[in-house]
């Protein structure tokens, strides 16, 4: 007899969401053509309402984070079903849509570079490096939406007082997973791929960057960055980079794909900044996804307490 | 060649509904009784046909309706209705400015009785674009509006393009291309190329890094201005040197 806690089950002995979901597409899909004959894809899409897809393994918090804002959470279903991962298509319906093959088990992650230990860790093992918490955290989005997500992990410095950097590291680069085959919209996103994303050390040591493996009490869907990514409430969400194969530490600031994109309109920082408009919108307000108004955008998102990381920096010109 | 001649004795056949224009309709069917698109044509000519034609026209309106009602306007719904109805403008001004040239090119002269109706359906879709940014995305904020308009290039493009289908909107009666007079009434609608450009510029200032959509919406309005511009040669060099006879129907035609 193995016990095993939920979330040691291994991913592949779960029925397959896709497979779960075709089952309820099916039945769903004899209404669909009975109506498609009225109206054919516009009511069949309407007879397929966004499903609340289950990410289907629990894990285990085993605290609740003082970090936490006791702002309403925004629902699953509006978190799993608009957002962006461009390797999964550049509509924000799309990752839902085109994530739900996407494997992620077995999954690894190399850390490398400027560091005394250097390590291949699989999730499983990252999972117990430290208690996982819960941290309810605002997301606010370039393109000027928002959302509050309950997502699980901890602080990122685990990991990387865990390697060890050496006094010459200065930056931490990231890198997403790419495979044109299990993302064969990735050719068509517009940016360079693999994805990749930089911190400055400090800013990776800081408490509130979160290494990311679940939300709502559960492993993270597909869509949105399974089986782990980053989370930087502070920084626009494009930041929080997704399905994270690489962690290396560098000497100088690395590239970063949006910047590599539009280097006048996304900068390496990208904090949020009501004050500093992104050139062809405003970034003083934001829509909170279930709201009808827009409501101010705060400073840092307001994560005042990162501010000290910047302190002296002209925050217009390093925006 | 034969497609760009106005048959003779007609006025510019700028509107459909107008009676010299059914008058020469009914003249270029009898001219050429070939049996291949005779009951096409017949259709396209009947006066029923216009109803299905303004249905079909209202079905992205009636969609956005019935996923309102049914609460499926995605996540960001004010950002859902926006997208929806700015596609369906250009769709709308693709589509009109797509008459002449599907007409000439498929001998169907009968097309151009929907050109005025598919107009106003861009301006109609363009209105409620527009109204859903003032009323839903901006909330009637003038200074913050006023704001996006001068400093957004997006906006002002946007903006732009909606504004001058505000004129062809209000000239499209009958009586309007009267008071006009029928060479400058076609001169103040060729504002509708620059509505369609300045439309696929706004989309493609819009998009983050996937521009596909934009590009190819700019490409059918390349195509299709392009196609005025080989009408426009074709028919100076099939045109005897400065005949006046032929002048007055082909300008009527490049609209």
């Amino acid at each position: 007899m193995l016990t095993k806690k939920a979330w040691e089950i291994p991913s592949s002995e779960i029925t397959p969401r896709w497979l779960y979901l075709n089952r309820r597409k099916f039945l769903a899909g004899a209404l669909g053509v009975t109506a498609g004959a009225l109206a054919g894809r516009t009511l069949k899409e309407l007879a397929w309402p966004s499903q609340k897809v289950l990410a289907g393994t629990k894990l285990n918090v085993a605290a609740k984070s003082p970090f936490s804002t006791t702002e309403e959470v925004t629902s699953y279903d509006n978190v799993t079903h608009y957002n962006n991962f461009y390797e999964f298509g550049t509509d924000k319906a799309d990752p839902a849509k085109n994530a739900t093959r996407f494997q992620t088990s077995p999954w690894s992650v190399k850390v490398s570079g400027l560091v005394d230990k250097p390590r291949t860790y699989t999730v499983e093992e990252l999972q117990q490096l430290a208690p996982l918490e819960e941290r309810i955290y605002r997301h606010r989005c370039v393109e000027a939406w928002s959302i509050v997500v309950p997502w699980i992990g901890y602080s990122f410095n685990v990991l990387l007082k865990e390697v060890s950097p050496q006094p010459k590291a200065k930056f931490v680069a990231f890198e997403s997973y790419y495979s044109p085959g299990q993302m064969p919209l990735g050719i068509r996103a517009g940016i360079q791929l693999p994805y990749i994303e930089g911190l400055r050390l400090d800013e990776a040591m800081h408490p509130l960057a979160l290494l990311c493996f679940g939300m709502y009490g559960e492993t993270l869907p597909n869509q949105d960055g399974a089986p782990v990514r980053m989370v930087l409430p502070w920084k626009y969400g494009f930041k929080s980079i997704k399905s994270l194969v690489k962690i290396k530490l560098v000497e100088k600031m690395p590239d970063t794909t949006w910047n590599l994109q539009s280097s006048v309109e996304y900068g390496f920082y990208s904090n949020v900044n009501p004050h500093v408009d992104h050139p062809r919108w405003s970034q003083a307000k934001e829509r909170r996804l279930g709201e009808f108004f827009r409501r101010a955008t705060l400073m840092f998102n307001g994560y005042d307490q990162v501010a000290p990381l910047y302190a002296g920096m002209d925050l217009r010109k390093n925006f | 060649m034969e497609n760009l001649v106005a048959p003779t004795g007609t006025c510019p056949d700028i509107v459909g509904r107008s009676a010299c224009a059914e008058l020469k309709l009914s003249a270029t069917t009898a001219q050429q009784p070939d049996g291949n698109g005779e009951h096409l044509r017949k259709v396209l000519s009947s006066k029923w046909i216009k109803l299905p034609v303004f249905a079909l026209c209202l079905v992205p309106l009636g969609q956005l309706v019935w996923r309102a009602v049914q609460h499926h306007l995605t996540a960001n719904p004010i950002e859902y209705i926006t997208h929806q109805t700015g596609d369906w403008t250009l769709n709308f001004v693709v589509i009109t400015l797509a008459v002449t040239p599907a007409r000439k090119l498929l001998r169907l002269p009968e097309l151009i009785r929907f050109r005025r109706m598919l107009g106003l359906f861009a301006f109609f879709y363009g209105f409620l674009h527009f109204s859903t940014w003032i009323g839903l995305d901006k909330f009637f904020d003038w200074t913050e509006m006023l704001h996006d308009v001068r400093k957004r290039p997006f906006i002002t493009a946007g903006f732009t393009g909606f504004t001058l289908m505000i004129p062809l909107a209000l000239t499209s009666t009958a009586g309007w291309i009267r008071r006009l007079g029928g060479k400058r009434w076609l001169a103040l609608h060729r504002l509708i190329y620059v509505t369609a450009i300045a439309g696929v510029v706004h989309y493609y200032w819009l998009v983050k890094s996937d521009v596909r959509k934009p590009l190819f919406y700019g490409a059918l309005v390349a195509l299709l201005l392009a196609l005025r511009v080989g009408f426009w040669l074709a028919a100076r060099r099939g045109k005897p040197a400065g005949g006046p006879a032929q002048q007055h129907p082909i300008t009527a035609e490049t609209s």
